[in-house]
């Protein structure tokens, strides 16, 4: 695809270096902004782009932008806790092409006011966090980060802060929450983070996906990106594929493909000529798609649509010799684990859920179990639609019941015959 | 009442500068404590407590919330297999199953000799590279059950000080998520996440 945005850079093995960013045109751009000094027209061109956030929500991000409270100080958080299975494109972009999110870090900030920024990358990722941190320090020698930014007057300090092994840290109250020093649990909303986030001060979260395109769609305008892609989908993103298939990565893509396209022609089809049994399109918490949607779109509306979600972009297939409730089961035992434990129908349900599944994996399943998970899955998310209803704070406990609808929904008398001890089979 | 060596209360000066507010500086300052002690100890989060101006038991409700601050010293080297659902697909059951019995350790637990943990974990974000497994935090993608042994022993009779992915992943690893790009020549101290600031991080001589 002629398209790429992000990850043009990364052919060259040194992609994460300074020189190799400058000598392909880096940090001109922020050179420009920083002396055309009209702030709020960046944020009209993210607007104009139709960017909408890549952490999984896909709000608009320059909507969010403008949301931004008016006191100061006030800061730029970069969610770089990407632990959604199935998710590993915040990865490559940390690691191969580190400038390109610093100086989206350093364009976002003077746009929004920003002073200090904040990095919040999970501590699993190391070496991610390295490279990012050795980016931070050549870009600081270089005059484009610290006091006086290129001479501007601007001043912009930059910490990275390493998570410690808890997913919830990726909802972006409980990552402030975490940054703060304090147990990563989501806060009640209002107020939203734009308004009283970090310390209590206006505060914009982004996703590293989200950020490292600002340098893109500040040089080259609005409309370029927005001449990308579908209405509503506008842009490129980054497809994590994962699971069954045989060339598993991260792909950069203009949307708008279907996903037969996306498994078969980018991924090269299932592992062994398999027969594709299911997928995940959007990450773990998302609900599953089956081959009779391979004709569909590929764009956030038409996910949506389909009663799931691209969320992060992370697609896990599943061929024929998949164990479906097995497959639930592993992605129950990692909400059940990563629940904070602050909603009781999260804390409570994920684990009971874990527990059912195992019984019917293990032979012990009751006939009463289908309904039984379904009834746990409405206390959490009444209704079981998706987007969901929730009646917890965060959209954890909701996602946990993802796994559980999709294989009741596509997969009943599999479980079924299982529950019967295959005599039904 | 033991306090930190003079070195560590450098780090843990210059990391608290990092941040607006000292209580941010309580995640970063137990990674510190766990290198000081190889555990957070009591003692350790009452320092901690002193640094940012928490309470103690502020600080163990923190470090007792994150998975990878460990209460009780593990090994010298850490091993975590993902057992995530990319990685559950491409059998990480089988991997694990086959570190365990090369260290002898179960899941959660530490041998004998503190040479090996042994845990399983949720998603490090290697999924194009499933079966993935981080040593003290430094990724390994395209595990092998026999993989995985070989890499075992080898730690066994070599016993790096240094840990580094680069180095585990050319000996050991296969399918990778990504092009890795030019090599890396930091690597990890201890079972704490290898990064310059928190003091955690080494380089191999060129």
């Amino acid at each position: 695809m002629s398209d790429r945005i992000l990850t043009v850079r990364m052919e060259a093995l040194d992609s994460h270096t300074l020189q190799r960013y400058e000598a392909a045109g880096g940090y001109e751009t922020l050179r420009r902004v920083l002396s055309d000094g009209m702030p709020a027209g960046i944020i009209d061109e993210i607007k104009t782009a139709g960017l909408r956030g890549r952490g999984g929500a896909g709000f608009p991000t320059g909507v969010k932008w403008g949301f931004l409270a008016e006191a100061t100080p006030r800061y730029l958080v970069v969610n770089a806790d990407e632990s959604e299975p199935g998710s590993f494109k915040d990865r490559q972009l940390l690691e191969r092409d580190p400038h390109q999110l610093v100086e989206g870090i350093a364009i976002a900030a003077y746009a929004l006011g920003v002073h200090h920024a904040f990095v919040y990358v999970r501590g699993e990722y190391a070496r991610p966090a390295r490279r990012l941190q050795r980016a931070l320090d050549e870009a600081r020698d270089a005059g484009y980060l610290g006091e006086d930014v290129l001479g501007s007057g601007f001043d912009l300090d930059v910490t990275v802060h390493l998570g410690a092994g808890a997913y919830i840290c990726g909802e972006e109250t409980a990552l402030l929450n975490s940054l703060e020093g304090r147990r990563g649990e989501p806060r009640l909303r209002p107020p939203y983070p734009a308004v009283e986030g970090l310390y209590a001060r206006p505060t914009i979260v982004n996703n590293v996906e989200t950020i490292s395109s600002i340098p893109w769609i500040v040089r080259n305008g609005g409309s370029a990106y927005s001449a990308i892609g579908p209405e509503g989908s506008r842009g490129t993103r980054i497809f994590s594929l994962s699971g069954h298939v045989k060339r598993p990565g991260n792909y950069e893509l203009a949307m708008g493909f279907t996903w037969r396209h996306l498994i078969y022609e980018v991924g090269g089809g299932i592992k062994q000529d398999r027969a594709l049994k299911a997928w995940i399109p959007g990450g773990a918490s998302a609900p599953w798609l089956v081959p009779e949607h391979l004709d569909e779109p590929v764009t956030i509306d038409d996910a949506d649509r389909l009663g799931t979600m691209l969320g992060s972009g992370s697609v896990v297939v599943m061929d024929d010799t998949t164990n479906v409730v097995a497959a639930a089961l592993s992605i129950m035992r990692f909400f059940a684990h990563e629940s904070c434990g602050e909603c009781t129908p999260c804390r409570e349900g994920t684990g009971w859920m874990e527990r059912i599944l195992e019984r019917i994996l293990g032979g012990a399943g009751r006939p009463a179990d289908l309904d039984l998970l379904a009834d746990i899955g409405d206390n959490i998310s009444p209704g079981l639609a998706w987007p969901p209803a929730m009646t917890t704070i965060c959209p954890l406990g909701p996602s946990a019941v993802s796994p559980v609808v999709s294989i009741l929904r596509y997969f009943r008398s599999e479980v079924e015959a299982m529950v019967h001890g295959g005599d039904r089979a | 009442m033991s306090r930190w060596s003079a070195e560590t209360q450098d780090r843990a000066r210059a990391i608290v500068a990092r941040y607006p507010q000292r209580r941010s500086a309580a995640m970063p300052l137990l990674y510190l404590a766990m290198l000081e002690e190889g555990y957070v100890s009591d003692e350790g989060m009452r320092q901690v407590a002193e640094w940012t101006g928490l309470t103690p038991a502020q600080v163990q409700a923190v470090a007792s919330f994150y998975t990878m601050f460990k209460r009780r010293p593990p090994g010298r080297y850490l091993i975590s297999v993902c057992a995530s659902i990319s990685c559950h697909l491409l059998n990480a059951a089988e991997v694990l199953a086959a570190i365990e019995e090369e260290t002898g350790v179960a899941v959660g637990e530490t041998g004998d000799d503190d040479l090996f943990s042994v845990e399983r974990v949720e998603c490090i974000g290697a999924c194009g590279g499933a079966v993935a497994l981080q040593v003290n935090y430094e990724l390994v993608e395209g595990m092998s059950p026999d993989r995985a042994r070989e890499m075992c022993r080898w730690l066994r009779q070599e016993r790096p000080d240094l840990i580094r992915s680069d180095v585990l992943q050319e000996r050991f690893g296969g399918q990778r998520s990504f092009e890795w790009g030019a090599e890396e020549r930091e690597g990890a101290v201890a079972p704490v996440p290898a990064f310059g600031p928190y003091g955690s991080a080494a380089e191999e001589p060129a």
